[in-house]
């Protein structure tokens, strides 16, 4: 049943397009419909799953000259993660409710971008995952160029241009993994167990990593993703936080990691500490969390505190990668989900809730707005967002932080420690921009409530949706086991042999 | 009562009446006094089916997330069911006491809800990750209370109070995922079998090595641990968020915030620190001492200068809780024989009571000063008042009779706790204890000062018709009065119960 969200997004996608024009309402609804159809047939593919490993849900000769099979299947970390981009898409489509401008274009893109996450997710071959890889990247593009705001052309431009480079640079590894590998197939599991030379994995798996995790907003190459980010309509940012961010490390995960495994081996000599790609990528990662936020302690702009601070949470995804061990990758896969729920929800709150009724987003204007008493839904679901962004416990950010944690204390001990100091700096910029956003001591001015307009009632699809996302990360923060027992059994799978 | 799961029952309670009071709008605080009520009626239950022996009661558990160590295990024994009884109670006078909250009485109530849960949680999670999610649960409510409801410099007071705490919750969280790393696991029991044998060291120096710039590797964990509680307790010098606190917060919240939560700071180091590295404390006993001697003389002299009645109690709070700082270390100093035997376990009775009657009646003095500040709209010095008791003799005695609590006149509660405390420590580390002396006649000299400048003298004019309590406010008070009377003269009701725990303990812990 789960390839059936791959179908239902794209021919939902197909529909939208063709609705007649200046009907919004109905745009909408449909894409509320078809998004919970999705969000139901991935929670009964999770449900279904559980206690099942790999599971082929379809598995069709393509091209067949090449090898190339249409073959889906999906392991726990894939229904984890399908699971996730159905919330993501629900959220997205309630939080897009008061789109006007070409309003069935929009749910359009929407929809064929959400196919083309949940086709990644639950592709098998490599063919058919850089398909819908680079299928996502289109309606991104567009979404960003045509519905964003500051400097969009310019942030959709940069967005596309780095998403091109790294599917290039995924591209020609696996072509040269295809050709060197002899192997007549493109599926994941023979090109994993065609016993690729390990002098070809040391050069390959650092292609295709970084070209992945140019995606995942790994540091020095992140610098798409604030500004993409910020630019972006609030369902597109959502989703790119939320779920586009991940296809990039699910790719570092399923493609890098699980065909390149020797790739990660020592170089048999190291330079200031450094012996394998391992430790350069791991380095890269803690670099990125701390730098993502002490950058985010700086912004001005309320956005791109939460576009840096996804920087800095996505780190943490890519050095639990680099643990190699249970614990840590285990982390990583729930950081995956927690943080594509928590992003979705902050910028929900600051694009839509906030920038669409006050038209600012510099912190020091809104503080000077008090919004904790003209907005209190806004400033308390900001507290919750905020408290699970700084991986309080209770919410799914501290357990999945701390398994990285640990994962990362056994691999490199200092690793761990530099990390900390980043979840600490996390604690301080969520503190700060809440304070100042909502709760700021500075005296409203005594003109100030005669003459600002009152802000727009709370609608219910934004309650609706903060009501989602903010239960979806208590549920996992409270009760971790329910992703957990279908995360661990697919981690130990793919760390046990041939990578699948 | 078996089958029923009691602590998880008690916990669930305050955030169930917290969902209600937020949509209850103005009928907030009548839903707020209901779900305390029936929360202090839960908690007396639990008292009285604690275990006879002194062990851990009413214990629940089930798996959670096995691959972190993380299980939900939950249990009281005398220490931990006293304190829910003091949550309890102490979170109904809040309720009671705060009667004037016109602006949000919703969220205000459901935030006093919650940090009750916060409370109920941590005095009964058995493993570190449940009692950790409750600890940070109380503090994000406390800051919000302070915040948006305190006092002129309400927010930079919230902003430190949040700091800090934020900051010695860091230290403890690192300590303690040290030593998760080093065990695999998390269960306050099973840890504190581990370091009564001495295999919590071997361990944690087998996982991360013997030392680290010159102290070993357990040394550096005990002081993070420590550190986590010194904010919270606090102890000397973390005690410096406090006296802003206490004193922007309104009064039924500071209420709070020094009848039950400083009580965590203490309780952590009785359940936690304590347990886990008793050895790596007794070490460092000296300073500790040291810290803990200054507590108490610091806070009295610095309530002696202090004029706003607010601070006054908020520094005789940290001089009251240095006590009991000062009798866990004395606990440290190696002593042999019966008689030490003796000592110890009237020190550590002696904290536990003290954390009681602090409690109650740090939380009373408090409403008392909400209440008086209820009659001048705001004044609260010390030198703004005179005479007051011809005009409120009632008000003078009933909050006299707190004072005198507070100063430890025998007879009252104050006194059977500090009793203890001296009686204990004496013979175990008496040169702290003699200069700790000194910390007691400070005090009495601050609380008669205060008596003497607000009852007592010439009545200034404007308070010639300053209204006594009303009959609300004298049924609310009579309770809480008899309750000290009551503890004060017959204190057994309480160590009878408290003793078993207390011989539980000092038997698990190993200097």
């Amino acid at each position: 049943m789960l390839a059936w969200t791959i179908y239902l997004s794209f021919a939902g996608a197909l529909i939208e397009a063709l609705l007649p024009k200046g009907k919004a309402a109905l745009a909408r609804w449909f894409a509320l419909a078809v998004a919970v159809g999705g969000l139901g047939l991935a929670v009964q593919g999770f449900v279904a799953g559980m206690g099942q490993g790999r599971v082929v849900l379809i598995d069709l000769p393509w091209v067949p000259s090449m090898g190339v099979h249409f073959l889906l299947a999906a392991d726990g970390i894939s229904r984890v993660l399908v699971l996730l981009t159905g919330l993501a898409a629900v959220a997205g489509v309630l939080f897009s409710w008061n789109i006007e401008l070409r309003t069935n274009e929009f749910f359009a893109f929407f929809l064929a971008l959400i196919g083309g996450v949940f086709g990644v997710f639950l592709s098998f071959d490599l063919f058919l995952l850089f398909v819908f890889y680079e299928i996502a990247i289109v309606p991104k593009y567009f979404l960003i160029a045509i519905w964003g705001s500051t400097r969009r052309e310019y942030a959709a431009m940069k967005l596309a241009l780095y998403s091109f480079v790294g599917s290039a640079m995924v591209l020609i590894g696996l072509l040269a993994a295809y050709a060197t590998s002899g192997s007549h197939s493109t599926g994941l599991v023979e090109l994993a167990h065609a016993g690729l030379p390990v002098s070809f994995q040391m050069w390959c798996f650092p292609l295709v990593f970084t070209g992945f995790a140019i995606l995942a907003g790994m540091w020095p190459f992140h610098t798409w993703a604030p500004t993409g980010h910020v630019a972006a309509p609030t369902a597109a940012s959502m989703l790119l936080a939320g779920v586009v961010m991940k296809l990039g490390a699910y790719g570092c995960l399923r493609v890098g990691i699980s065909l390149f495994p020797h790739g990660l081996d020592p170089w048999g000599f190291s330079f200031i500490g450094i012996g394998s790609w391992r430790d350069v990528f791991a380095l890269l990662a803690v670099v990125g969390i701390v730098y993502g936020a002490l950058v985010a302690l700086a912004q001005t702009d309320f956005k791109f505190v939460i576009g840096y601070s996804s920087v800095s949470h996505m780190g943490f995804v890519l050095l639990g990668l680099m643990t190699l061990n249970q614990i840590g990758m285990t982390g990583a896969v729930l950081q995956m989900f927690s943080h594509g729920v928590i992003a979705g929800l902050l910028f929900a709150i600051v694009g839509r809730i906030v920038y669409d009724r006050t038209h600012t987003r510099q912190l020091a204007e809104l503080e000077t707005m008090h919004l904790s008493k003209r907005l209190p839904f806004a400033a308390w679901a900001f507290v919750i967002a905020g408290m699970a962004s700084m991986g309080l416990p209770g919410f799914s950010g501290f357990v999945a932080e701390l398994q990285v944690l640990v994962g990362a204390w056994i691999a490199r001990p200092w690793w761990a420690l530099v990390a900390g100091v980043g979840i600490v700096v996390g604690v301080a910029y969520t503190w700060r921009a809440l304070q100042k956003a909502f709760f700021s001591d500075i005296q409203p001015s005594p003109h100030l409530h005669e003459n600002s307009p009152a802000l727009a009632a709370i609608t219910w699809p934004e309650i609706t949706g903060v009501v989602l996302l903010g239960g979806a990360s208590l549920a996992v923060g409270l009760y971790p086991r329910i992703l957990l027992d279908t995360i661990e059994p697919a981690v130990k799978a793919l760390l046990a042999g041939g990578g699948q | 009562m078996s089958g029923i799961p009691v602590l998880t029952v008690l916990t669930a309670l305050p955030l169930m009446g917290a969902a209600i009071a937020l949509v209850a709008g103005k009928h907030a605080r009548a839903v707020a006094l209901a779900t305390t009520l029936a929360g202090l009626a839960l908690a007396l239950t639990v008292w009285t089916e604690i275990p006879a022996d002194g062990s851990m009661g009413l214990v629940e558990r089930a798996a959670w997330a096995p691959s972190l160590g993380i299980e939900y295990h939950l249990g009281v024994d005398g220490l931990g069911a006293l304190m829910l009884v003091l949550s309890a109670l102490v979170t109904l006078m809040s309720v009671d006491a705060a009667h004037r909250v016109h602006r949000q009485p919703g969220l205000y109530f459901g935030l006093v809800l919650v940090l009750e849960a916060g409370l109920f949680g941590s005095f009964t999670a058995l493993n570190f990750f449940h009692w950790f999610l409750f600890w940070e649960l109380s503090l994000i409510p406390a800051f919000f209370l302070i915040k948006l409801w305190g006092g002129a410099r309400r927010g930079p007071a919230a902003t430190q109070f949040f700091v800090y705490t934020m900051a010695g919750s860091v230290a403890l969280l690192v300590s303690f995922l040290a030593v998760f790393l080093s065990t695999g696991s998390m269960d306050f029991g099973r840890l504190t079998e581990w370091a009564s044998t001495g295999q919590l060291e071997q361990m944690v120096t087998a996982h991360l090595g013997s030392g680290l710039m010159g102290w070993p590797v357990m040394l550096w964990l005990s002081v993070g641990v420590l550190a986590g509680f010194a904010v919270k307790v606090p102890m000397f010098p973390f005690h410096t968020w406090l006296p802003a606190a206490y004193a922007e917060a309104p009064s039924p919240v500071t209420m709070l915030l020094t009848g039950a939560m400083s009580k965590m700071g203490v309780y952590g180091l009785l359940r936690i620190a304590i347990p886990l590295f008793a050895h790596q404390i007794a070490q460092i006993r000296t300073p500790l001492l040291v810290l803990a001697v200054a507590t108490v003389v610091m806070g009295a002299w610095a309530a002696a200068a202090q004029k706003d009645l607010k601070r006054i109690f908020a520094y005789s709070s940290v001089n009251h809780l240095g006590y009991c700082l000062l009798a866990i270390f004395a606990l440290a100093v190696p002593a042999a024989g019966a008689a030490a035997a003796a000592s110890q376990a009237f020190a550590l009775n002696g904290v536990i009571l003290q954390m009681f009657n602090h409690g109650l009646t740090a939380a009373a003095l408090f409403w008392f000063v909400a209440m008086i500040q209820t009659r001048t709209g705001g004044p609260r010095g010390i030198n703004d008042f005179g005479g007051l008791r011809k005009p409120a003799p009632v008000l003078a005695g009933l909050m006299g009779i707190t004072l005198f609590s507070s100063l430890g006149l025998p007879g009252l509660n104050g006194f059977v706790g500090e009793f203890l405390i001296f009686r204990g420590v004496f013979p175990l580390a008496w040169v702290a204890a003699a200069v700790s002396v000194l910390g007691l006649l400070v005090t009495a000299a601050v609380i008669l000062t205060v008596i003497q400048k607000v009852f007592s003298g010439p009545a200034p004019e404007r308070w010639a018709s300053f209204p006594d309590l009303h009959h609300g406010e004298r049924l609310a008070m009579a309770p809480v009065i008899g309750l000290m009377l009551l503890v004060g003269l017959l204190p057994q009701l309480i160590v009878d119960s408290v003793n078993p725990t207390v011989q539980n303990l000092l038997a698990h812990w190993r200097f």
